[in-house]
């Protein structure tokens, strides 16, 4: 019991004292998870848009096939990024395993199918007469496709939430493609693994409070935003 | 000269024929109905006609030119406008939703805030500008829907069935204006109807579809008055229509000129107003010779045209220089001893005639504006 107390008490003195360690990792999750988000922005909600839109044969298959992507397990994908970026693998050349750019990747190939079937989702959740509204109002293809997006906003924000709160708690794929390198690719969850191994128990503590706290940080937002009401 | 003209149309939906017209025309600067029951293709050809559904098979023609090509449908497309039932607003403000047709065509801000404008004055919903969509009520939004519309004063406005699921006062506000709307803007219009009085109220032509074929096209009165088919007649109902202008109103009681007589009728309407006068035939009474006094402000003279027997009563058509139905039970005929070509005095009551004002007026007299009846 002594030692939870005593744990989280140190925790939060290294929070509230900023300690430079704990801020440096929290800092880097932020950014890694932060730019795997925004790539996954760009490449979901492109396609995601694109199949909701389009009508061509398997097209169920291709929605299943990215719902099933909503769920990939992040080992999974460590273990084919890993092998992808190998010193003798396809793209070994690039020479990038236990940096920063193998977790951004990782984390994309994560995050995107989560972006890709909200948006898909959002964009179907459209009333259907709504398109053929937009067009005979005189709007070009790309003009009608730019007002869907910016009609399903809300729901697309949901999606970058979901997306990132998904990467930023990942752990799996982050260390097998990372490598844990302490100031450079370690991150809040690697970092929580490494630190309860160890027995620090309070810096693990506190990492995991922070990790609790961004993860509360995203739910509210996200709450607020699915809360809100459409128009007729 | 016909706004739009389309020929051996045949429409099909996932190998379905869900459309199949050999002609129809719409007239430019008329009001055409379509009525029809659910699922006679009203919408399939509203979508046709906006060009934003290409046809299996036939032609259309937008102005005499063919429409054949994605740049001439797309032509077409920016033309014509449709309204859907359902408002389909953005989230975003009243004035942002109306202006977003303006948008598209790269307007600049002021001539997108006049066109607004105007769009918005018509519907009498200015205040609402910078309301957020989403917190309009149904009326409302209907009125923004449709003003989204008439700011890109298109040549050809298509509604689909526009004045769904509004409260009957709502609905009949909105059908007064939007019928002076079209009268002032001189629109051709196509609207998809299912009620008889929204569409006696509002069109000038009628086309009647069924399974995806027109059953009858004419103008509203022809009609009403000469269904061609059973299906037509119950779906148009069974009333008279009478075609007549207001001759004087007071304390009432209103004159109206029906092919050179006189029918009384109640409401107050302003002289000159063109209007029809609706009768029930179970409410036209038939005696063999002209009554004394009757408290029934309508008697003609008339000539029995045709007698048709019907399942308990007979159905007598009279010619008192316009043709009324009227409903007889045989017993009644035989007492009477009526027969064709046979003269006899025909009275209704000054309450039975229904009087609807008729939209767009042939002749010019938009100086004179119709008031409440």
């Amino acid at each position: 019991m002594e030692l939870i107390i005593q744990g989280i008490i140190k925790a939060f003195e290294l929070i509230i004292s900023l300690d430079p360690e704990v801020m440096g990792i929290t800092w880097l999750s932020l950014k890694i998870s932060g730019t795997a988000t925004f790539i996954s922005l760009f490449i979901g909600v492109s396609i995601g848009t694109l199949v909701a839109l389009s009508n061509f044969s398997g097209k169920r298959l291709i929605i299943s096939l990215i719902n099933t992507g909503m769920g990939l397990p992040p080992v999974v994908v460590g273990l084919f990024v890993t092998i992808m970026i190998w010193r003798s693998g396809p793209l070994g050349f690039l020479e990038i395993l236990y940096t920063p750019y193998a977790m951004i990747i990782a984390q994309a190939i994560i995050a995107t199918p989560i972006v890709m079937g909200i948006s898909l989702a959002s964009i179907q959740n459209l009333p259907p007469n709504l398109r053929l509204q937009i067009l005979s109002l005189g709007a070009s293809r790309l003009q009608m496709v730019w007002v869907l997006i910016k009609e399903s906003k809300l729901p697309l924000l949901a999606a970058v939430m979901a997306g990132f709160g998904g990467v930023i708690s990942e752990v799996g794929a982050s260390i097998m493609v990372g490598g844990n390198i302490k100031g450079y690719s370690r991150v809040l969850t690697t970092a929580t693994v490494m630190e309860t191994g160890k027995g620090n128990f309070d810096i693990a503590i506190a990492l995991g409070i922070i990790l609790l706290i961004l993860a509360f940080i995203v739910n509210l937002l996200l709450t607020q935003i699915q809360q809100r009401q459409h128009p007729r | 000269m016909n706004i739009l003209t389309i020929q051996n149309l045949i429409v099909k939906r996932s190998g379905v024929t869900v459309l199949d017209i050999s002609e129809l025309n719409v007239e430019q600067g008329r009001i055409l109905a379509l009525i029809g029951p659910n699922g006679a293709g009203k919408s399939t050809l509203l979508l046709t006609m906006a060009g934003l559904l290409k046809p299996s098979q036939g032609e259309i023609y937008y102005r005499d030119m063919p429409v054949d090509s994605s740049v001439s449908r797309s032509h077409m497309r920016r033309s014509a406008c449709v309204v859907f039932q359902e408002p389909l607003l953005l989230n975003t403000s009243v004035y942002k939703n109306v202006a977003l047709g303006l948008k598209f065509r790269h307007l600049s801000n002021a001539e997108i805030k006049k066109n607004v404008e105007d769009a918005l004055d018509y519907f009498g919903i200015r205040a609402l500008a910078a309301r957020s969509a989403k917190t309009l009520s149904g009326g409302e939004a209907r009125r923004v829907s449709l003003a989204r519309a008439f700011a890109l004063k298109p040549q050809l406005i298509l509604l689909d069935e526009a004045f769904n699921s509004l409260d009957p006062p709502t609905r009949a506000k909105l059908i007064d204006d939007l019928r002076h709307i079209l009268e002032e803007t001189k629109i051709t219009a196509v609207l998809a109807l299912h009620d008889r009085e929204e569409t006696l109220r509002l069109a000038q032509d009628v086309t009647v579809m069924a399974g995806g074929k027109i059953i009858q096209s004419g103008t509203t009165a022809q009609i009403f008055n000469e269904p061609k088919s059973e299906f037509v007649a119950n779906f148009v109902g069974t009333e008279t229509i009478l075609e007549g202008t207001v001759q004087s109103s007071s304390e009432g009681l209103t004159e109206i000129s029906v092919a050179g007589k006189i029918i009384e009728a109640v409401g107050d309407f302003l002289p000159g107003q063109n209007v029809y006068c609706c009768l029930r035939p179970e409410n036209i009474t038939v005696s063999p010779a002209m009554p004394g006094k009757i408290s029934a402000r309508n008697v003609f003279e008339a000539k029995i045209q045709k007698i048709v027997r019907q399942s308990f009563f007979y159905k007598i058509f009279l010619d008192c220089g316009f043709i009324l139905v009227a409903y007889i039970t045989v017993s009644s005929c035989e007492d009477l001893g009526l027969c064709e070509d046979s003269t006899v005095a025909v009275s209704f009551k000054a309450t039975a005639v229904h009087v609807i004002w008729r939209e767009r007026q042939d002749t010019d007299i938009s100086a004179q504006r119709p008031v409440q009846g």
